[in-house]
Parts: structure tokens; C-alpha cells; sequence
């Protein structure tokens, strides 16, 4: 008697457990990768903590302005050391890549790249463009602001055509006040001005 | 030949660094190379003109990188920047 309703309870909880197994190894495989987000999230946050360091962003702009510094014109260079901008002559116009020529831009960090005429100071375009580092390797996808710059000034002057096909182009106003880059015209006239190195570039560039 | 890549939160990290002279170094370098871009990198070579003007050549293979350059700079591909949303006027 006992050996058969021992028989009988073990073939129940068999047929019990081949009915449940389904939900139950779906159950298990929940909790498991519940439990790994739970980690994952945990280890993101220690790190995110231990690694905090103030210093990071500062250092890594140092390390762009030495690279922006060694790739581009003296000229250039003093130029976005001292006005925090970069002017490029626009390539694709008729009397291009010159102090004369039909426009150029104004580059700002992490802001969109202006163009304008030369000769009146009129405002054409804004061309909003972005070189986002998906891998985020601090967190964040922004690229130094030097690093930036240097990543349009190269775009510019190697394709100029592609850069400006893959921005968003808006009128000017959208995201920068024009008197604003006004102001920026006028200091521009006057550093080169001042400096004595306009005749110089006109010269080198024509 | 330095092969180097702009990166968030640090600047320039350099990547691998040879001569393309050496077939065991020129193979290092196009491995590097390779990786980047299929990590959707583009790659500038920064130069400088016979009149001292510095310019900048987009590459899109090894094979194009000119065979005395200095410096590759990888960084990440243009992207139209500002969605509508968060467009909004600063003035600095």
C-alpha cells in the first residue's frame, strides 16, 4: 500500500514538474537576467564613482588644443586662441580657398559652423553638424571642444561639399544670435587689425 | 606613422605607431586602421603645403594614406547636429 502511493506521489510530482517546467525555466531565465542588470547597473555606478575625476575634461582639452595647434596655420592658431573661433575661406566658390573669396565660415566649438560673406559681414547660413563618440567612453559622447573644432576645420578643408551635405543647414538665427556672431565679425576685423596679421594672410592665402 | 583618435574626456589616445617601411609594422598600422574604420571612424591626414599653408585629406583606405605622412587622426563621422527639439538660440 505504502509503496504504491509512493509510486503514485512520485509520478505526480514528475507530471507536476514536466507541466511547470516551461514556466518555471522561463521564471528562472528572468530572474537570472534580472539579476545580471542588477549587477551590470551596480558595477556601472562604482565605477562611474571611482572614476570621477575633475580633472578629466580640462586635461583632455589641453591635449586637443596641442593637437588642433599642430595642425593648423599659426595664423589660424592665434586666431582661436584669442577669439575662440576659427575663420576658414569657403572652397567652393568662384575665388575660393582666399581672403577674397565669396564666403567663408566661422567655426565655433560644439556649436553650428556659420557662413557668411566676407565683404558685406551678411550672415548666410548655419550648418548644425556633430561628431558624436557612441562608445561614450567617459559617459559621454562630446568630443573636446578643440577636438571639435579641428574635426570640422579638417572635414572643411578636405571635403568641404560632404561635411556641409551631412549638416542640418538653417538659417541664420537659429541657434546662434547673428549679432552675436556680428560682435564676433567686428572683434575678428579688429584682432587682425590690431595684430598686423591680416596683410600677412591675405598675402599668404591669394 | 602615428595612428591616433580623438576621444571624449581625454583628446588624442594613440593607437599604433610604426613604420610603413617595416612589413610587420605597415601590417600593425593597416589593422588599426581597419578597425577604426569599421568602428565608423573617419580618417584625416593633416599636411602642410609646399607654401607652408596647412591643409587635411580625408582617407577611406590605408592605400590612400600618403606613404610619408606623419599622423592619421581618427575621429567620429559628421552627423547633422541641434534636432528640432533642442534648437534653441544661445548668445553666449
Amino acid at each position: 500500500m505504502l509503496l504504491a502511493l509512493g509510486t503514485a506521489a512520485i509520478v505526480l510530482v514528475v507530471l507536476l514538474w514536466e507541466l511547470a517546467r516551461p514556466d518555471a525555466l522561463r521564471a528562472f531565465a528572468a530572474l537570472r537576467a534580472r539579476l545580471q542588470r542588477l549587477r551590470e547597473r551596480a558595477r556601472s555606478r562604482e565605477s562611474a564613482q571611482l572614476g570621477y575625476d575633475p580633472g578629466r575634461e580640462r586635461r583632455a582639452e589641453q591635449r586637443a588644443r596641442e593637437l588642433l595647434r599642430s595642425c593648423i596655420d599659426e595664423y589660424d592658431w592665434a586666431m582661436y586662441r584669442d577669439l575662440g573661433f576659427l575663420r576658414l575661406w569657403g572652397g567652393l566658390g568662384e575665388r575660393a580657398h582666399a581672403a577674397g573669396a565669396s564666403y567663408a565660415y566661422l567655426i565655433y566649438p560644439h556649436r553650428p559652423i556659420v557662413a557668411y560673406v566676407p565683404q558685406t559681414g551678411a550672415l548666410l547660413n548655419e550648418y548644425c553638424v556633430a561628431f558624436p563618440d557612441h562608445s561614450r567612453p567617459y559617459g559621454s559622447a562630446r568630443l573636446p571642444d578643440s577636438d571639435d573644432v579641428l574635426a570640422k576645420w579638417m572635414a572643411l578643408k578636405a571635403d568641404e561639399r560632404c561635411l556641409i551635405e551631412q549638416a542640418n543647414m538653417h538659417l541664420p538665427g537659429r541657434q546662434i544670435d547673428p549679432e552675436q556672431v556680428r560682435r564676433d565679425l567686428a572683434r575678428l576685423t579688429r584682432w587682425e587689425r590690431e595684430s598686423g596679421a591680416g596683410a600677412t594672410d591675405i598675402v599668404r592665402a591669394a | 606613422m602615428k595612428l591616433l583618435r580623438m576621444k571624449p574626456g581625454h583628446g588624442e589616445i594613440l593607437l599604433a605607431e610604426g613604420d610603413v617601411e617595416v612589413a610587420e609594422q605597415e601590417q600593425t598600422l593597416i589593422e588599426a586602421f581597419r578597425r577604426e574604420l569599421d568602428a565608423g571612424m573617419w580618417a584625416a591626414v593633416p599636411s602642410e603645403r609646399r607654401d607652408g599653408r596647412r591643409e587635411a585629406e580625408l582617407v577611406k583606405s590605408f592605400g590612400e594614406v600618403p606613404r610619408d605622412a606623419e599622423r592619421v587622426i581618427f575621429f567620429p563621422r559628421a552627423a547633422g547636429g541641434a534636432p528640432r527639439s533642442a534648437a534653441g538660440r544661445t548668445a553666449r
